[in-house]
């Protein structure tokens, strides 16, 4: 985190001549059943303190014994990052006093943390970004204090207490509030596709903390200040855009930034320090002498990879190097579970790739955006769009026809067949009933070209002083009078040929 | 037959299988020997009173201030299960024979406190994994004994419910932590009890009080329910009057605990009553110079010298050795129990149970004034010790300095055990002391420690055995370290001394 990196030229824009330093902190949920360190729920939005046993409220005499699956997913993690699993990391306890931390002390990871290194990539516009990762170490959750109930009092409620929670900590890599928003959608995609954390951003399963400095091109780090709790896309976008002004506005009123935490309020869309470094606690941090280090040998690490099948990572290399893809097409495409596996369920069918990928990022997307749905709750078909697809390759639809079908079977229950064959059945009655078999046929084309020569003599003119526009614009004519239906490459080719023969 | 508290816990287990006694008829008397003889100054307090009032007063020369508290009901109840399942032939290993229990270990059935105000009307809603086993076993328990607050301290003077008397001279210390449990043993008001050892502390109240105690290897007897003072170091372990005792109680009470405590050793437990009469000839037994150098008293000298040469008639040899770190273990123990306890003790805090003062205008202030008013100087201190030796800074230098030392502690000691099977020593350089002879010196009772703490830092198992009576005709206590795992051993090298010895079965004039 605090490896200062110096470039001679700045990664990102500028903003009033400043360069825009970002790093993340990520508190992550994870899925496990029972508690990190005692076997109560974790279940959320029980009645308080209904999910929380002797351990939990650090009642005397307690002890906290390691969730093995808390491990696992941390393993899980580590592996899809590409990060390296420590096969010794180590418990320690980080001391401070608070009602909602029974024990006094959080079990957290310090020096050696069970996940080391790692790198998350992702697409900012055209341009792949890689934000490089310090480390992922498992730690305790805190309870919640509930301080609006009751006068004069605050409430505890324990059931949060020893949620498991995975936190994942970046270099300062990222260099505009887009790219942490798009750095932190990168990460929740991979939480939720390996399936280690619910990605639950409203009850807390993902949340955020920012650290955000600013400098001039080549200098060393500023001083940052940590925003707390973004557990919206939304608001960490302002509230970044926010804090970068204000830090820009400081500076260059001559202030100095000090170092600080600093809460995002959504409704004023402003930052507030909540505590300076100055008061900044002394952890006391040490090795919990109540639990062992916690070592993950290999045979462990590798076990777990082979339940884990492949991670998007390894899917959108394979696109690109077995279907030949862009990288930018193969990151989309591995965005989630759903999206990938229609994707393949579709190639699968003889559906070219590219083409797949063109209508999945594009009508498909834009429809199923519209009615917030995904691939998995999409209206139509992976074998639906493979039978569509695979009439367009074979030149019985054209694009245009295709998408009317498209129109008409996105309306359509039977839309959702997933039995290739009735799919494909599904299709080719629609063509036929619709009309909308392409026109391969020359001498019904011809007979079209020809009235569209004859009513634009204009054009012809035009197209013999070599003029392209004009030779496009019969194109479009012809298509028009085909009701779209004509394949264009045909249309070309005989246009070209009537006009030499003129 | 002798009276029924002059009993041994095989005297008393082999009365009650025989249906010679009930268990009714010995928790009765156990009962009324603990009200009338043991009674502190807990009784001030309501909640944790032993049931009927005492007739001594706590301090007098008839009570020695061991019981914490008691819930007769519930004893009687339990003994009356037991002689239900002697009758029925369903008795278990340790059927009716009555135990009381240190209180740092949390009980459903009584108050726990750890000698500390900070848990006054504290009640678990669970037992101690310890106190369950023996409970398993069909002991009956009588109450929950004194000690000092949190475990910390060397002469019992530090709880906060009034100090423990040595039944031998109620003038004296009767040692500590495990204070109430070394003097309620020598004092005949439970035939056995638990204690806890984390740098001496069932092992030294023992020595003094003329009584026999065994801290098993670190991870050997679950932690879980036994109040942390030094999570590391903590380690559990029966008191009784002879080692044949321990060594029934130690087969109980250890064992996996896996699901609860994950320093416990995956390791099964044993019937440590089956080496006990294995044959000493040819045992080596390793003197380190260290423990017999200055520093050590003339009287104590004697005694553990003469038991030294009993040992060798019954075959051993003895093999000088060297644990040169021993002098530092002192240093290295008061940084790292303190660091540990400094943490442990966090969640008394006033927030979720026990005492809250009275009276503050925020959370700061209520942390403050509960934890200032709730723990005594002792805990305070520690804790004061072990948040600086913890803080950014100095950790470096004291903690992990300590840990560093610690090592070469348990090195030096692997080296030892190639030269011997077992070493032995003195408990402690001295007899007790006087009451309040070095309360006020924290660093003078931190030195008396000297001989039992290395073994504690390097996890091994160590036992105090009467071996004589010294100045004040006071008990002396020998020292035995086994290698890992060698309780064993240390039980059967005791047993053997016991059979020529009867340091172990003479009792305190308070005792009649």
């Amino acid at each position: 985190m605090n490896t200062p990196t110096t470039h001679a030229q700045p990664l990102g824009p500028l903003v009033d001549g400043f360069e825009v330093v970002i790093g993340f902190e990520t508190h992550t949920q994870l899925t496990t059943q029972s508690k990190i360190f005692s076997r109560a729920s974790t279940a959320f939005g029980a009645e308080a303190n209904t999910q929380a046993c002797a351990v939990d409220l650090a009642l005397p005499g307690t002890l906290p014994v390691m969730n093995k699956m808390a491990v696992e997913r941390a393993i899980e993690f580590g592996l899809a990052v590409g990060g390296e699993i420590s096969e010794r990391s180590v418990f320690a306890r980080k001391n401070y006093f608070y009602p909602d931390l029974p024990k006094g002390y959080q079990i957290s990871q310090f020096e050696i943390p069970v996940v080391v290194g790692g790198e998350v990539s992702f697409f900012l516009g055209e341009t792949k970004k890689s934000v490089r990762l310090v480390r992922a170490h498992l730690e305790e959750d805190a309870g919640k204090s509930l301080h609006e109930d009751f006068v004069n009092q605050s409430g505890i409620d324990l059931n949060r207490a020893g949620t498991p929670l995975l936190e994942i900590v970046t270099e300062p890599d990222m260099r505009s509030s887009a790219e942490a928003v798009a750095y932190a959608k990168e990460l929740h995609k991979i939480v939720t596709w390996i399936g280690i954390c619910d990605g639950n951003m409203q009850e807390g399963s993902f949340r955020c903390d920012a650290n955000v400095s600013v400098r001039r091109p080549g200098e060393p780090l500023g001083t940052r200040r940590e925003i707390k709790n973004l557990n919206s896309f939304k608001f960490m976008q302002q509230a970044i855009d926010y804090e970068v002004r204000w830090q820009i506005e400081q500076l260059l009123d001559g202030h100095k930034i000090i170092q600080a935490t600093v809460l995002f309020n959504p409704d004023t869309g402003e930052t507030k320090s909540m505590r300076t470094k100055e008061d900044a606690a002394e952890y006391r941090y040490f090795p919990d002498p109540d639990l062992p280090p916690l070592v993950v040998d290999r045979h462990w690490v590798e076990e777990v990879r082979s339940r884990m099948g492949e991670l998007p990572r390894d899917k959108a290399t394979r696109f690109v190097r077995d279907f030949g893809l862009p990288e930018y097409d193969a990151s989309a495409l591995t965005q989630n579970r759903p999206s990938a596996h229609y994707f393949e369920e579709a190639v699968s069918l003889g559906a070219q790739a590219k083409l797949v990928s063109n209508w999945m990022m594009g009508e498909l997307s834009r429809r199923l955006n519209v009615a917030h749905l995904d691939f998995a709750a999409s209206p139509l078909s992976a074998q639906t769009l493979a039978a569509l697809i695979v009439r367009i390759m074979d030149g019985t639809l054209s694009n245009h026809s295709a998408k009317t079908l498209l129109e008409s079977l996105w309306q359509l229950d039977g839309s959702r067949e997933s039995d290739a064959k009735a799919a494909q059945t599904l299709v080719d009655q629609f063509v036929d009933s619709l009309g909308l078999k392409a026109m391969n046929d020359t001498s019904a084309l011809e007979l079209i070209i020809d009235q569209v020569i004859a009513a634009n003599p204009d054009n012809i003119t035009q197209i013999k002083a070599g003029k392209d526009k004009a030779f496009n614009a019969l194109v479009g004519q012809v298509m028009k009078a085909s009701k779209g239906k004509a394949n264009p490459q045909v249309v070309n080719d005989l246009l070209q040929a009537k006009l030499a023969a003129l | 037959m002798s009276a029924i508290h002059e009993l041994s816990v095989k005297a008393l287990q082999q009365a009650l299988q025989t249906q010679q006694l009930s268990a009714r008829q010995v928790t009765e008397h156990f009962l009324a020997r603990a009200r009338n003889h043991g009674a502190s100054l807990a009784h001030l307090a309501s909640d944790m009173a032993p049931q009927s009032p005492s007739p001594s007063t706590p301090g007098s020369k008839a009570s020695c201030g061991a019981f914490l508290s008691m819930n007769e009901a519930h004893s009687l109840k339990a003994a009356d299960e037991s002689d239900r399942r002697i009758q029925a032939g369903q008795a278990r290993a340790l059927e009716g024979v009555p135990i009381a229990h240190k209180d740092i270990f949390v009980t459903q059935d009584f108050p726990t406190t750890a000698g500390s105000k900070i848990l006054a009307g504290y009640r678990s809603p669970f037992n101690a994994t310890v106190v369950s086993r023996l409970q398993s076993a069909g002991m009956v328990s009588l109450g929950k004994l004194n000690c000092d607050e949190f475990a910390m301290g060397s002469a019992n003077e530090n709880s906060a419910f009034g100090v423990v008397h040595n039944p031998w001279d109620h003038t004296r210390i009767a040692g500590g932590s495990s204070g109430g449990s070394a003097a309620a043993v020598a004092m005949g008001l439970t035939p056995a009890a638990t204690g806890t050892d984390t740098g001496g502390s069932i092992r030294q109240p023992a020595a003094f009080c003329g009584i026999t105690g065994i801290k098993p290897t670190y991870g050997r007897a679950s932690r879980y329910g036994m109040i942390a003072y030094a999570s590391s170091l903590d380690q559990a372990g029966p008191m009784a009057r002879s080692a044949e005792d321990c060594a029934s109680l130690l087969s109980v009470l250890c064992g996996p605990d896996i699901e609860r405590d994950s320093t416990s050793l995956d390791i099964p437990s044993a019937d440590f009553t089956l080496g006990l009469n294995q044959d000493l000839q040819g045992l080596r037994i390793g003197l380190p110079k260290e423990f017999f150098a200055k520093g050590l008293s003339d009287d104590v000298r004697d005694s553990v010298r003469a038991a030294l040469d009993a040992l060798v008639r019954l075959g051993a040899q003895l093999v000088d050795i060297e644990l040169p770190k021993t002098e530092l273990s002192i240093p290295v123990y008061y940084v790292l129990a303190p660091a540990e306890a400094s943490s442990n003790l966090s969640r008394f805090d006033g927030v979720k149970f026990g005492f809250r003062a009275q009276g503050y205008k925020d959370l700061d202030e209520m942390y403050l004034k509960t934890r200032s008013e709730g723990f005594g100087a002792e805990v305070q201190r520690r804790i004061m010790v072990g948040a600086y030796v913890l803080s950014h800074g100095y950790y470096d230098a004291y903690y992990v300095q300590a840990q560093k030392i610690r090592r070469m502690i348990s090195d030096d000691f692997q080296r030892a055990f190639s030269q011997c099977d077992v070493i032995a020593g003195p408990v402690a350089p001295t007899v007790a002391w006087k009451l309040g002879e070095k309360s006020s010196d924290p660093l003078s009772n931190y030195l008396a420690d000297i001989f039992t703490l290395p073994a504690s830092l390097a996890g091994l198992p160590g036992m105090s055995v009467p071996c004589g009576f010294g100045e004040g005709h006071m008990p002396v206590g020998l020292q035995l370290i086994g290698n890992y795992l060698k309780e064993s051993q240390l039980l059967n090298v005791a047993h053997r001394y016991q059979g020529v010895s009867d340091w172990h079965t003479q009792l305190p004039g308070s005792a009649a």
